[in-house]
């Protein structure tokens, strides 16, 4: 801000009429290029650090939970997904009481062993980790927008494969199955009756460990606006 | 103000309790009272509490599952009154000890018991007999409602493999009617492929004749039905008169992974029996014999056998009281549907059949059906009350369905929702339910039991190994309400409610009735008899002794003890036990039971009265003396 209105004397001539079509867009580039190259100063660089941190601690906390109740099942039925695992509730029981009781319609078996994202989402949660401590260390405020975009394009990605899988646990069914049932969809975030079971679907603390992660790049990119570049 | 209040509440509420049956004492609504507030007067707790010395309204006979056994409760209290074995031994009442119900039992040790069905007269409870069918182990017992005891068991039944679609009283107790479970090669004992099920196997339905004045039974006839597995059913009454009905799963005729492979079609056949057609067949020489049993082919005796398509693997399938509506659940489709019996009987008049199945005739189920109610999920089981409502269990949902018999208006049979006036949950997984007299042609409403499979979280744990659950559920008003919960034995699966004053059981055998020859009613009659090996024992049991008291065998002999309860007075009963002889039997007042044992140990054993009769009631024994050979032959 500072800079640009230093070029107001001479771009203020009466009789000029204003500056020209190309020197605004010139004008803008230049800008917009020294906002990118702008250095963070240190409170940026600690919310990176945080963001670092964070998307580290994510991969050791649950991600989302769905959660079955019947009036059998009173207590719940919880399935708790992490990065790198689907954990049952009551002692990993609920996993195998869930999958028994899927079998009724012909639902595929949910395993671990099936779920490919569980083998790389722990390291692209490192990737981001070490990309946030990159920019802790070198960053510049181009780097925080790389950063924020990969991750936004991620989050998107994940929520849609998660989507993506339960629409299909939903809806291969076995056509041998004792029960046929019309094929669904469980609900990706908040509740529905499927039958006799309400299913919830809601994120976790890992979810919101990660969604600390863009609010740290937004924080960092708000703390270092107005660095000299 | 609120002080006032506590101070009213409780004295209205007794007051109200007074007023309601008779002379309870005040002072009783003391249950659950907290915070001084009392019971209300026409609160679940003051409508079910019986009072310490007054009695039940309602007798619930309820079956005991893989225990064998019959549970009597009360209704409303639900309280735990007595148990009735029958397929298995008691200690509690010496039944399976004693050389009479020994033989009674004979080679089983257990049996799985079902459905009670109560003896009728003109489609109601006569009040005589208690029918029960073991599952297991092919066999019908029939209870005498004059002592609550096991009188009869039949079986193994001949041609029979899984006495499951079983016990089904006809309307004057001419049968009780069953159906197999499992389908097997016939006649039992031969052996075929199972890869041949659909060609070698078959399925039976039985007519266990009842003699009308004794009660005892013995097997009339037999239809030969597909290897289908038959599942519930229930008799006729009024229009369907001389009829019976009995759902199937595995039309399909699969004979591994049932659990999907018999719930594949989206119709399974119910079967619409003609018994008195069959009774008939039979004395017109239309059966031929199967292991001393005439047995009909329905292919070859038109008019005995009819199949209903009844979606999807069903399960339960009721007549109403009138005789005219037949409600049967799909267990896998969250409807009943309700057939009418007079269009069964018009199709059956035109020949309007869909087809026909290894030469059965197989109804039109569009031409048939009254209606699809939408109940709710899993139903089971249908029960009718007094007001022209029925009942579905529904397993799936927890619940119970309450829901208008027909006539149905336009606006309810264009929207088969309306039919259905009232839910209530259930805890949890209900299998079958009962209604006072909801089988009978008049029902007593009033009260519904929920026989629920589940019970967790629903009592005091205790341990891996939980009770049955079953719900009194007030059927009185437009609503249902759960009034009271109580736990069980395992594993009731149906009951019948019979009035308390349909029957009035005796409460000492009369002396003059008992015809046993070795029962002696007087001291100087008791006996000591040794005919070669075998030592025969006329005892007496009274307050407080034997009499002998001693008795002394040698080894290697048979000893027969005929002991008779001289006592004529009500519930004094006395017990024998002979320590270390694994002798336990139980005399009731007027009644002689006999034990046969051999003498293997030596040694002086005690007996003694088992059963608490008196001041002197540990006073009241004996000694048992078995001398080794030895010392016997030194003599």
């Amino acid at each position: 801000m500072n800079s640009t209105s230093a070029t107001v004397p001479s771009a203020g001539l009466p009789a000029r009429g204003g500056p020209s079509r190309t020197d605004r867009w010139r004008e803008f580039f230049r800008r917009e290029h020294l906002f990118l190259r702008r250095p963070l100063n240190l409170r940026s660089r600690a919310f990176m650090l945080l963001a670092a941190l964070a998307v580290t601690a994510a991969v050791f906390f649950p991600l989302w939970q769905i959660r079955l109740v019947a009036p059998q099942y009173q207590e719940g039925l919880e399935l708790d997904i992490y990065a790198y695992r689907l954990v049952g509730g009551n002692g990993g029981q609920d996993l195998n009481e869930i999958n028994t009781l899927n079998h009724y319609i012909g639902m595929h078996h949910l395993e671990q062993a099936d779920f490919v994202e569980m083998k790389w989402l722990p390291f692209a949660f490192g990737i981001f980790a070490l990309l946030a401590l990159r920019s802790a260390v070198l960053g510049r405020m181009a780097s925080l927008i790389d950063l924020g975009v990969l991750f936004l394009y991620f989050g998107g990605f994940s929520l849609g494969n998660f989507a993506y899988r339960l629409y299909s646990y939903g809806h291969n069914l076995d056509p041998k199955a004792p029960m046929h049932i019309e094929p669904f969809t469980p609900v990706l975030i908040g509740s529905q009756k499927l039958a006799n079971f309400v299913q919830s679907s809601l994120p976790q603390s890992g979810t919101l460990l990660l969604a600390l992660f863009p609010v740290c790049i937004a924080a960092a990119m708000w703390c270092s606006r107005r660095e000299e570049p | 103000m609120k002080s006032l209040l506590n101070f009213l509440l409780p004295a209205g509420a007794a007051l109200a309790l007074l007023g309601s049956s008779g002379c309870k004492p005040a002072g009783t609504p003391s249950s659950g009272a907290k915070g001084g507030a009392g019971v209300a007067a026409n609160s679940p707790a003051a409508r079910t509490w019986v009072a310490p010395g007054q009695k039940d309204e309602f007798y619930l006979f309820y079956s005991g599952g893989h225990s064998g056994q019959v549970f009597v409760a009360g209704l409303p209290s639900m309280r735990h009154i007595t148990t009735i074995p029958v397929f298995g031994r008691y200690p509690g009442t010496g039944y399976g000890y004693d050389e009479e119900t020994k033989k009674m039992l004979g080679e089983y040790t257990w049996g799985d018991v079902h459905h009670p069905g109560l003896s009728k007269t003109k489609g109601l409870y006569d009040g005589r007999w208690l029918f029960v069918n073991d599952n297991a182990n092919n066999r019908v017992a029939r209870i005498d409602l004059r002592d609550f005891k096991t009188h009869q068991i039949l079986g193994p039944i001949p041609n029979s493999m899984g006495n499951h679609g079983s016990s089904f009283i006809t309307e004057n107790s001419e049968y009780v009617l069953v159906a197999t479970r499992f389908s097997v090669p016939l006649p039992k004992g031969r052996y075929a492929d199972l890869n041949d099920y659909a060609k070698e196997f078959n399925g039976m339905v039985s007519g266990i004749k009842i003699d009308p004045k004794s009660g005892e039974m013995s097997i009339g006839w037999q239809i030969l039905t597909p290897p289908f597995d038959w599942d519930l059913g229930s008799t006729g009454k009024g229009p369907s008169s001389g009829w019976a009905f009995w759902t199937s799963y595995n039309t399909e005729m699969a004979h591994d992974q049932l659990e999907a492979n018999a719930s594949q079609l989206d119709r399974d056949y119910a079967a619409v029996v003609n018994w008195r057609a069959a009774e008939a067949a039979v004395k017109e020489g239309k059966a031929t014999m199967l292991d001393g049993v005439p047995v009909i082919d329905p292919s070859k005796v038109p008019g005995v056998l009819y199949f209903l398509p009844v979606p999807k693997s069903p399960h339960g399938i009721d007549t109403d009281p009138s005789g005219r509506w037949i409600a049967a659940s799909g267990k896998l489709q969250p409807v009943v549907s309700v057939f009418d019996f007079e269009k069964i009987q018009a199709a059956i008049t035109k020949k309007d059949f869909a087809t026909d199945f290894r030469g059965i005739p197989v109804l039109k189920y569009e031409s048939v059906v009254e209606g699809e109610i939408p109940v709710g999920l899993g139903p089971l089981h249908t029960q009718y009350d007094d007001k022209g409502f029925a009942y579905t269990s529904l397993f799936i949902e927890s619940a119970v369905a309450k829901w208008k018999l027909p006539p149905w208006t336009p606006e309810q049979r264009a929207d088969f929702n309306k039919v259905v006036t009232d839910k209530i949950p259930v805890h949890y997984n209900i299998g079958h339910l009962v209604v006072g007299g909801g089988d009978t042609m008049q029902p007593y409403g009033k009260y519904l039991v929920a026989m629920n499979k589940m019970s967790k979280g629903r009592h005091i744990s205790t341990g891996p190994s939980q009770p049955e659950s079953s719900q009194l559920i007030d059927i009185s008003g437009d609503k249902m309400e759960m009034v009271y919960e109580a736990f069980t034995e395992p594993e009731p699966h149906f009951a019948q409610i019979l009035k308390v004053d349909a029957i009035k059981p005796i409460e000492v055998y009369p002396k003059a009735e008992n015809t046993n020859p070795n029962a002696i009613w007087d001291a100087k009659d008791a006996s000591v008899t040794r005919n070669g090996k075998v030592v025969e024992v006329k005892m007496l049991a009274i307050r407080s002794h034997f009499v002998p008291e001693r008795i002394e065998v040698n080894e290697g002999d048979e000893l027969v003890i005929h002991v008779t309860n001289v006592e004529q007075t009500p519930d004094m009963i006395h017990g024998l036990g002979i320590v270390e002889q694994n002798v336990n039997v139980v005399i009731d007042p007027g009644e002689t039971k006999t034990i046969r044992l051999p003498m293997k140990k030596t040694g002086v054993f005690p007996f003694y009265c088992t059963n608490f009769c008196s001041a002197l009631h540990q006073e009241m024994q004996g000694y048992l003396a078995v001398k080794p050979t030895n010392v016997a032959s030194a003599k």
